[in-house]
């Protein structure tokens, strides 16, 4: 077993798993407070990308470089799915409160092939590549075959970004008003929360977790295309059903096992199925165990 | 009046800001230029302002309408209430049957062609209905089904040279077993997790399909799959369309049948429990596992089938067919035409396959309209086009009972 490799497949599997990590973020909190897989998570997600490259392009046409465009593109692209986030549930969650279940799903599924096909026709069916935002440092050579700079930045923002979400979600006003909506949402409502703000402000925070991960792959894989999204959004669901969905620790657990098995498959074996893999390893964990590794057995009361 | 005007002027702005960079701005990042489209802007402001007073009028009309169904007024329109008419709708029935037979007699080949792909829908909308609609399991993988029985026509007429009509069964049988086989573990499973496994399902057909190249042969697909045959009479494309297009006619007929029939029995009834109320379901002695498999089970019977002909009428299939944009195609025919209504499905199908066909222009922003349809749908009309008719009761004794469940 040749160790060098081992530890390249393993960072690039936490690479990976970490950004499946920060979208699964944007699909475990909203999951947690209204019951809803946000079939167009993964489409906000892209859009960031999307916004990313077209600011990356602009700037660089313009004659700005290096980190300036970098920082510029990831705000753009933030600000930009934080509103994207905010109107989709606006349109197409929150008319449908109160309705069967099947509805706002039903719902979901059309707002990602409406946004999905949005983007196909403003801008392009092809990949477009992704300038490479993130620079090489120098003090990475000596490691740089086992763990690239981009790597590095990568794990650090994710890092950077799960205690800041931590932080608040922990020890802020908005977070406890958060915290109270996920265990009960109409008892929240009579203690005082402004539900449909903690709502809004859910989908917002989950759309800035998805751009950060947007931006961060686009520059890693260098390349973007309308239709990133739909894979990345459905492993990162996976994610978060296998971490325990509603779980904010489990959506970050869910993401490096995927990211890792991903990772190690497609290193000793092969990359045909690595796809479907993710999709395996879903229904396995659904039958063996239903709430997610990290999640809490909830006994429907009637 | 000006308060309205002001709030449709501020998210006219508001999606002038959120649309500006992907509508305005086009870069191309090999030659370094910068496309303005400036015109665009205007667009996108004009059509929200004016989307937004139609978002408020429905909203509101929602609002009333649901106040008048609290207080036992009819609301339904009179196309609805006609429909609703059982004797009319009979009547309704056999004219489209009428159409139906005489269709590949007055038009061309390609039309028929055409319809023949319409009605290959219209079973594939019927067979998802019973999951979806009538026993409300999402299934996002269904065209999974769908390949199975054309692969399977396929991979039996290219390696034993098994004829059409043998396989037509079998395919049905095959995408029944693969329902029952995938559906057992995910059963207990909630709605939505259903939903996202369906569809995992529906991807890993395709991979595989892709990769399993003894089997399948890759990606190329497999062609000069034969058409149906009739006792060994040679035909020309034109006769074998025709012939292919009164198979499909005779496929949906029995659909219907089928579906109308399993609707009003035990296990329709029990669907509908299920779909109701899972718990109260259970509780009331269903058998949940055996019920939702039926469901899964038998909506993959009819998409299996249905594969085979489809295998049959291009003569080539490959894995590129079988995508999750099928698959959603269909779902949204079933949400459209509303969910559990056989007329609806059927009239869902027409409109999503045909408009496109006819509009070539529109054709390009299918998935988009699909898209917004789906959830536009699912917020003003949850029920679809044409909803569901349950079966009535009446009590013969009374002239004036307009009691209505539904």
């Amino acid at each position: 077993m040749d160790i060098e490799y081992f530890l390249e497949l393993f960072f690039s599997g936490l690479t990976r798993g970490s950004i499946y990590a920060l979208i699964a973020l944007g699909y475990t909190m909203v999951y947690g407070i209204i019951q809803l897989i946000n079939f167009a998570h993964g489409e906000i997600y892209m859009i960031g990308a999307f916004v990313a490259l077209i600011v990356a392009g602009v700037c660089t046409i313009y004659g700005l470089s290096g980190f300036a465009i970098l920082i510029l593109a990831a705000a753009i692209a933030i600000i930009y799915a934080a509103a994207y986030g905010y109107t989709l549930e606006k349109i197409a969650y929150r008319p449908l409160r109160g309705s069967p279940r099947l509805s706002p799903l039903i719902s979901a599924i059309g707002m990602s092939i409406f946004l999905q096909n949005y983007v196909l026709l403003a801008q392009t069916p092809d990949y477009l590549p992704f300038p490479r935002l993130i620079p090489s440092f120098a003090f990475m050579d000596p490691v740089a075959h086992i763990i690239g700079s981009a790597e590095l930045v990568i794990l650090i923002t994710t890092l950077v970004t799960m205690v800041l979400l931590t932080l608040l979600i922990k020890k802020t006003r908005v977070g406890k008003a958060m915290r109270a909506t996920q265990q009960d949402l109409s008892m929240a409502r009579l203690v005082g929360v402004n539900v449909d703000r903690v709502i809004s402000l859910t989908f917002v925070i989950g759309s800035v977790l998805a751009a950060i991960g947007g931006v961060l792959v686009a520059s890693y894989i260098g390349q973007v295309n309308f239709y990133i999204g739909f894979l990345a959004g459905v492993k990162a669901f996976t994610a978060a059903v296998l971490g325990g969905i509603g779980s904010i620790p489990g959506a970050v657990l869910g993401g490096l096992i995927i990211g890792w098995s991903e990772s190690f498959a497609a290193g000793y074996f092969s990359s045909d199925y690595e796809d479907i893999l993710t999709f395996v390893l879903l229904v396995v964990i659904l039958i063996v165990r239903p709430a997610g590794i990290l999640g809490k057995v909830r006994k429907q009361k009637v | 009046m000006l308060r309205e005007f002001k709030q449709s002027l501020l998210i006219a702005l508001w999606f002038v800001f959120l649309t500006f960079p992907l509508m305005v701005v086009r870069v191309n990042t090999i030659e370094n230029v910068v496309v303005w489209r400036w015109a665009n802007i205007l667009w996108v402001a004009i059509g929200a302002f004016v989307l937004s007073y139609c978002w408020r009028y429905m909203l509101a009309r929602r609002q009333r309408q649901s106040k008048k169904a609290e207080e036992g007024i009819d609301t339904r329109g009179p196309l609805q209430a006609a429909l609703d008419n059982v004797q009319l709708r009979n009547r309704a029935m056999a004219v489209l049957l009428a159409l139906a037979v005489i269709f590949p007699l007055v038009f061309d080949t390609y039309q028929t062609s055409i319809m023949v792909t319409a009605l290959i829908f219209v079973v594939l909308g019927l067979g998802l209905n019973i999951g979806v609609g009538l026993a409300g399991l999402l299934d996002l993988g269904y065209v999974a089904f769908f390949g199975v029985g054309a692969y399977t026509y396929a991979i039996l007429n290219a390696n034993f040279d098994l004829g059409f009509w043998i396989v037509l069964p079998i395919g049905g049988v095959l995408g029944c077993l693969f329902g029952v086989v995938l559906g057992f573990p995910i059963l207990r499973l909630r709605g939505d997790y259903l939903a996202i496994v369906t569809l995992g399902f529906g991807m890993i057909f395709k991979v595989v399909m892709e990769n399993w190249e003894t089997l399948s042969r890759g990606p190329s697909g497999i062609a000069n799959i034969d058409r149906p045959g009739l006792f060994g009479l040679e035909m020309t494309l034109a006769q074998s369309t025709v012939y292919i297009y009164y198979i499909m006619i005779a496929l949906v007929i029995l659909t219907i049948i089928v579906t109308n029939r399993l609707k009003n029995s035990r296990v329709g009834r029990a669907w509908i429990a299920l779909r109701e109320d899972e718990i109260a379901c259970v509780a009331m002695g269903i058998d949940m596992a055996r019920t939702k498999l039926s469901a899964y089970a038998l909506g993959a019977f009819w998409a299996g089938m249905v594969g085979v002909l489809f295998a049959a009428k291009t003569t080539f299939i490959n894995p590129a067919g079988f995508t999750f944009m099928q698959s959603a195609i269909i779902l949204s025919i079933v949400v459209l035409g509303g969910m559990g209504s056989i007329l609806g499905v059927i009239l869902g199908a027409f409109i999503l396959v045909l408009l496109p066909e006819y509009l070539r222009a529109f054709s390009e922003y299918r998935m988009l309209v699909f898209g917004a349809a789906m959830t536009l749908m699912m917020i003003f009309r949850p029920q679809g086009l044409i909803s569901n008719l349950r079966q009535i009761y009446q009590y013969k004794g009374s002239k004036d009972s307009t009691a209505h469940d539904g």
